[in-house]
């Protein structure tokens, strides 16, 4: 590995940290920022993404949908209060693109917490990115949620 | 309907439940000796059970796996094209026959013994029948065509495959009857391909889920992903069909608006006034695709079969219980197999209604729990099932719970309860 992949490395790292952080830290107004305008973000499972079948729990072709999403959540959908705490890995550089992007991965761990207190592992699994640079930030243009198992206990109303 | 059931089936639950639809004591969820009597009278009993899609398997030897209440099963396309269902247990020491989802097998080895099954799930060879140098071996008169695991009859309708063990259920037309069987192949009228599958295992006992769809009256309440962001009106039309069984639902809403597709933009503009407008309501672009302005139809198969078409957003749901207080939902996303691109890109995009994190459905994985969990200890309570009257009938308004008392008419009548 070059010096410059090395740096990107902790770039990565660094912003899968900020991103799991913001989730957890229930400050989902933010969550759409690390994310292009024209972004695709899909929560799937690793069955459908073998099988190449297209659909999603969440499926969003624009950051806007993201931002509905959390709006939706905080105005209109009923669940019990619950919080999530990612445990994001190393990330792994796939590739960088001609167009300049570049294809990462990083594996993933989420507890839920209830607000009876009962811990749960809700999801493991991995992001599958596609990265762009914009104004010297790292921002997703693609973010693939690829969870492991098919199940999704409950709900699933906080983002991954 | 029996008014006591301890008579008519010694091994049903021995709490009371009076005569009628409009109570259902809480003990129904709750007491493991009901979901063992449902298992024989009601899974096993004269209905139709959901086992697949014939698009999952669509050439000889394509197999899905399944269960018919908590029996194991295996579905599989046989050599003639027939489709066959067997319980999935090896007739010699009960082990599962097959281990995955779903796969092409040319025939079904058990691992424990290698007892082998062909397509039709026949017992075709045993290993080593004859021993091993003359030693060992089945006695002489042990015949295979004597052992075969339980076989299921199939039917199929748009494109859904059914099994049962019952010698007495009637034809799948008849089963669901003429409304119902018009609602499923009025959105089921050509080739599937499915999109996506996602599992959703739920806090509740299998019925509480059974209730919540047929339910028309918590929709709007429940859910108000519509009403917060102004999207539907409420004097939108509607109703719900019924099978004559009670079993079986339709409903419908309709649309009351003139040329819908962009009645959902104009609806966002004048919610802004109040700030509470979503960005970005491409995902609502839906389009009139079966020309009946029909919106929004829920169609149930007794017992635990949910056909769903939410604007362009089509899906299987299939639920099964996993114990008493607890089940799991499958869901089946599903598109035509001659989908232009911008429908599967809609229907993609739609889905985001429904599912386990689905604006209008997101709650429903919750709200069994909540009744599991508050009835606790009120099994000998009941709950009130009296909206839109006592009767089961066919209604024209989804300001009513028609449809969960159809649910208990029939579950009534195959249970005895």
């Amino acid at each position: 590995m070059d010096a410059a992949d090395a740096t990107l490395l902790l770039r990565l790292a660094a912003l899968n940290t900020a991103y799991g952080s913001t989730i957890d830290r229930d400050a989902l107004e933010d969550w759409p920022d690390f994310f292009t305008e024209n972004s695709f973000y899909r929560i799937t499972t690793a069955a459908n993404h073998a099988r190449g079948l297209a659909a999603g729990v969440v499926y969003a072709d624009s950051r806007d949908m993201l931002h509905d999403r959390v709006f939706a959540l905080r105005r209109a959908n009923i669940y019990e209060r619950q919080a999530y705490r990612h445990v994001i890995g190393m990330p792994a550089i796939l590739g960088h693109e001609a167009d300049g992007s570049l294809r990462a991965e990083a594996p993933f761990l989420v507890v839920r917490t209830m607000r009876d207190g009962t811990m749960s592992l809700f999801a493991a699994g991995r992001y599958l990115d596609r990265l762009v640079e914009r104004e010297g930030r790292l921002l997703f243009a693609a973010r693939e949620v690829i969870c492991d198992s098919p199940n999704f206990d409950t709900l699933l109303a906080i983002p991954l | 309907m029996p008014d006591t059931h301890a008579t008519a089936h010694p091994d049903a639950a021995p709490r009371a439940w009076p005569p009628g639809i409009t109570r259902i004591p809480y003990w129904l969820y709750q007491d493991a000796d009901v979901l063992k009597h449902e298992q024989r009278t009601l899974f096993e009993g004269p209905v139709w059970n959901f086992l697949a899609l014939e698009a999952d398997i669509p050439n000889r030897g394509d197999y899905r796996t399944t269960f018919v209440g908590a029996m194991p099963v295996v579905v599989v396309r046989g050599a003639g094209g027939a489709i066959h269902a067997f319980e999935n247990r090896c007739a010699h020491r009960g082990a599962l026959i097959v281990l995955e989802d779903s796969g092409t097998a040319r025939d079904f080895t058990c691992a424990y013994h290698a007892w082998r099954y062909d397509l039709e799930g026949s017992l075709c060879s045993v290993a080593f029948q004859r021993g091993v140098n003359g030693k060992g071996g089945m006695p002489a008169d042990f015949r295979a065509g004597d052992h075969a695991p339980r076989r299921l009859r199939t039917a199929a309708i748009g494109g859904l495959v059914f099994g049962t063990l019952s010698d007495a259920t009637p034809d799948i037309e008849t089963y669901l009857g003429a409304g119902v069987a018009a609602k499923l192949k009025r959105v089921l009228n050509r080739p599937v391909e499915v999109l996506g599958r996602f599992a959703q295992p739920m806090p509740n006992n299998w019925k509480l889920y059974a209730e919540n769809v047929r339910d028309t009256y918590h929709a709007s309440l429940l859910h108000s992903f519509f009403t917060t962001f102004r999207i539907t009106r409420f004097s939108q039309a509607g109703g719900i069909t019924l099978s004559e069984n009670g079993g079986h639902h339709a409903s419908a809403t309709i649309a009351t608006v003139e040329g819908s597709d962009g009645a959902y933009k104009d609806q966002g503009i004048r919610s802004d006034n109040d700030g509470l407008r979503l960005r970005d309501m491409s995902f609502l672009d839906a389009v009139d695709e079966f020309g009946d302005g029909i919106q929004l139809q829920i169609l149930t198969v007794f017992p635990t079969l949910v056909l769903q078409q939410t604007h362009n957003s089509l899906a299987i749901r299939h639920f099964l219980p996993n114990g008493t207080g607890a089940m799991t939902l499958h869901w089946t996303y599903l598109g035509f197999a001659d989908d232009p691109p911008e429908m599967r890109r809609r229907r993609l995009k739609q889905a985001n209604l429904v599912g386990p994190a689905g604006f209008i459905s997101l709650e429903d994985g919750c709200i069994g729990g909540f009744v599991q969990r508050a009835a606790a200890t009120a099994g000998d309570e009941q709950a009130v099932v009296e909206m839109g009257g006592r009767s089961v009938e066919t209604q024209a308004t989804r300001a009513t719970e028609v449809a969960v008392r159809g649910f208990w008419q029939l579950y009534r009548t195959l249970t005895g309860l």
